[in-house]
């Protein structure tokens, strides 16, 4: 009976809460809940991935007041929400930056996205088309499922398709491990995962007129062009159930949490 | 007392007879399951469910098959006269475009004036192909007309040489890659495997003394125990370096890696049931051939291996079952790559590395949900002929006689 009334109360009080989608956004909110329930013993938040289509079916049925994006919410998804008579409110709670990434030996360091669009599209695929050594050019992507997998192909490729037979790797740690041990290899990764054993390409959006390397300092004065932000959605008509947690992620604290976990605070 | 025994015996019998029918039923409804969801696929449209392509009505064109939208939108097809139409450069409008051109207000509090805008922006561009949701069409505007979605084919698939499921407005479903790559990777597993493996088991059989079989035995079933996880960070961080230096290849994770990690993993239980299958030779066979004056040798090679040839096969058939069905060893170093495969020192792409990968983010019911039931279909055809025709092999195997 105790038990019964107890959950009751947590189901219906104010601080329980549920978030659901991305999982690159993982670390990130798990961190922050952990931190937020140090603060607001009362609150209980479980954070789920799944990814971020996961993200908005589950606030569609309403099996999750917050849901995480690491893309922003599509037109579809917009309108089947508004049917049901949700309209959802939007929060930049962050920003991730992609790295492109070849091995150290090789000489390139600057390429344009055009030049990027040719690699990754197949069009370019000798070095010493993009001004390096005379080696075949090895692309390595992420797999279909992944969210970084779209970013990249609408910010770089401009919703082209990647080259058909592509390397895909199903994890980032998979493509940081091939890229380092592989000469002609080029690849993408979170801003988060750079490491001394790959070599991080400066990229310019501008035809060849600045290139920019990929740094926080960067993606925050907004030079680095490869930047995504990273949204929480929410029915606005529950919004004082996730106020608190929302107050939290965007004050100091939270901001901190973000860098901590290799994203870039919003300012 | 004896009543009782006979209701306990029939109870038992009911018991056996319930399980073993469960166990084929079941059986019998994956497959169904497997198949109803795959085969729906065909006849499915070519195009992202709930979006049209729509284009001027003064373009001739009246259909255009799923490769051509994708090389339109790619980019690769730019005139029109190149896609089936006449002259003119072909402009692209993807839906989100909208947005760019126009403010929310000029759209509509809940989006009623998007037909209209759409209609606006392609009576205005001739050349246009325009990617919009089916339920934003402007049915009423003379200058818009709807291309119909073509479907998508069995020819296209089992015989399309790209794999890109995802892509938007035409997703690519040509499996014959996948297919190759599956036969390629496993084939050569095989062929790795199946002497190591079979030398091993006779040696430990026949030439290897009781200590050492102590010693073997255990340890190449330890083999088997590996998760294929870890086999696979092996394969990844040890074998693709290694067989990019030494075969001075610009990429190591190619369908040899894949090939030796499969046959690695397929040794254990080639080996052990080989090993099973020659040791329950009976010892007056052995004894009767060596007093014959049969060299020991002569005695394996004629009586024991014909002997043990049913298990042996056996052997054959679950090692390949495990080298085709293998998921995550070999989705961390072939590469992934849906190329058709030329040489063995190429990457490629597996079904069920295929599956594995993207099977999580497919929407439930979609065109891209139903292509992968549809590689299980095929995965589980494959695996079922070459059981079938292992055994004929070891029916026909005149072995048996002796």
């Amino acid at each position: 009976m105790m038990a019964a009334a107890l959950l009751m109360a947590s189901l219906t009080g104010a601080q329980a809460q549920r978030i659901k989608g991305s999982d690159t956004m993982l670390p990130l909110s798990q961190r922050a809940a952990e931190e937020f329930m140090k603060i607001n013993p009362s609150a209980t938040v479980t954070v789920t991935g799944g990814g971020s289509g996961v993200g908005i079916a589950a606030l569609l049925e309403g099996t999750t007041e917050l849901a995480q994006l690491s893309r922003k919410i599509k037109f579809d998804e917009k309108s089947k929400l508004k049917a049901k008579g949700i309209t959802v409110k939007e929060i930049t709670a962050a920003y991730d930056a992609l790295a492109v990434i070849v091995h150290p030996s090789n000489k390139v360091t600057n390429l344009t996205r055009e030049q990027l669009e040719g690699i990754f599209t197949g069009k370019i695929k000798n070095w010493k088309e993009a001004g390096g050594a005379d080696r075949a050019i090895i692309p390595y992507s992420r797999e279909t499922s992944s969210g970084t997998y779209e970013f990249f192909k609408e910010s770089v490729l401009k919703n082209k398709n990647y080259m058909p037979g592509i390397m895909s790797m199903p994890a980032t740690g998979a493509i940081i491990q091939s890229v380092s041990q592989t000469e002609g290899a080029i690849g993408y990764v979170g801003l988060a995962y750079l490491n001394r054993e790959v070599k991080a390409i400066h990229i310019s959006y501008n035809g060849s007129e600045s290139f920019v390397e990929p740094s926080v300092a960067n993606a925050k004065n907004e030079t680095y062009p490869i930047v995504r932000p990273l949204y929480y959605y929410y029915d606005a008509a529950a919004e004082n159930k996730v106020k608190a947690y929302i107050g939290f992620i965007l004050s100091d604290k939270g901001q901190k949490i973000v860098s901590d976990t290799g994203f870039i605070s919003v300012e | 007392m004896k009543r009782l025994r006979r209701i306990a015996e029939r109870l038992a019998e009911a018991a056996l007879t319930l399980s073993g029918s469960i166990a084929s039923l079941a059986i019998l409804l994956i497959i169904v399951f497997l198949f109803k969801e795959g085969l729906g696929l065909f006849g499915s449209s070519a195009v992202e469910k709930g979006y049209a392509l729509c284009v001027h009505s003064s373009n001739p064109v009246e259909q255009l098959a799923p490769q051509q939208v994708k090389q339109i939108f790619d980019r690769e097809l730019t005139l029109w006269s190149e896609a089936g139409g006449s002259g003119g450069e072909i402009v692209t409008f993807r839906f989100d475009e909208l947005f760019a051109l126009y403010s929310e207000e000029e759209l509509g509090e809940s989006y009623e004036l998007i037909p209209q805008r759409l209609g606006e922006v392609i009576a205005r561009t001739p050349g246009i192909i325009a990617f919009v949701p089916e339920e934003y069409l402007p049915y009423h505007n003379r200058e818009v007309k709807a291309l119909p979605a073509a479907k998508i084919s069995p020819a296209a698939f089992f015989g399309g040489r790209e794999w890109l499921p995802t892509a938007t407005p035409a997703p690519q479903f040509g499996v014959l890659p996948l297919i190759m790559g599956t036969v390629w990777v496993s084939l050569f597993a095989i062929l790795i495997a199946l002497p190591l493996g079979l030398g091993v088991a006779i040696y430990m059989s026949e030439l290897a003394g009781a200590r050492t079989r102590k010693l073997l035995k255990p340890t190449i079933e330890l083999l088997a125990g590996i998760p294929s996880v870890v086999y696979g960070f092996f394969g990844l961080a040890v074998l693709a370096p290694l067989i990019r230096q030494t075969l001075r290849l610009p990429v190591g994770e190619t369908a040899f890696a894949g090939s030796l990690i499969l046959a690695i993993m397929a040794l254990p239980t080639i080996i052990t049931i080989a090993e099973d299958a020659m040791r329950r030779t009976p010892l007056a066979m052995r004894e009767a051939s060596l007093a014959l004056g049969a060299t020991p040798w002569q005695t394996i090679y004629r009586v024991i291996v014909p002997y043990a040839s049913s298990g042996i096969m056996a052997a054959v058939v679950l090692g390949t079952g495990r080298a085709i069905g293998e998921t995550m060893a070999v989705l961390m170093v072939t590469g992934n790559a849906a190329v058709m495969p030329h040489s063995l020192f190429q990457p490629v792409r597996t079904i069920p590395a295929t599956i594995a990968a993207e099977l999580g983010e497919a929407p439930a019911g979609g065109a891209h949900y139903q292509s992968l039931f549809l590689l299980g279909c095929i995965l589980f055809i494959i695996t079922m002929l070459i059981s079938a025709s292992a055994e004929c092999i070891a029916s026909r195997n005149p072995g048996k006689e002796i």
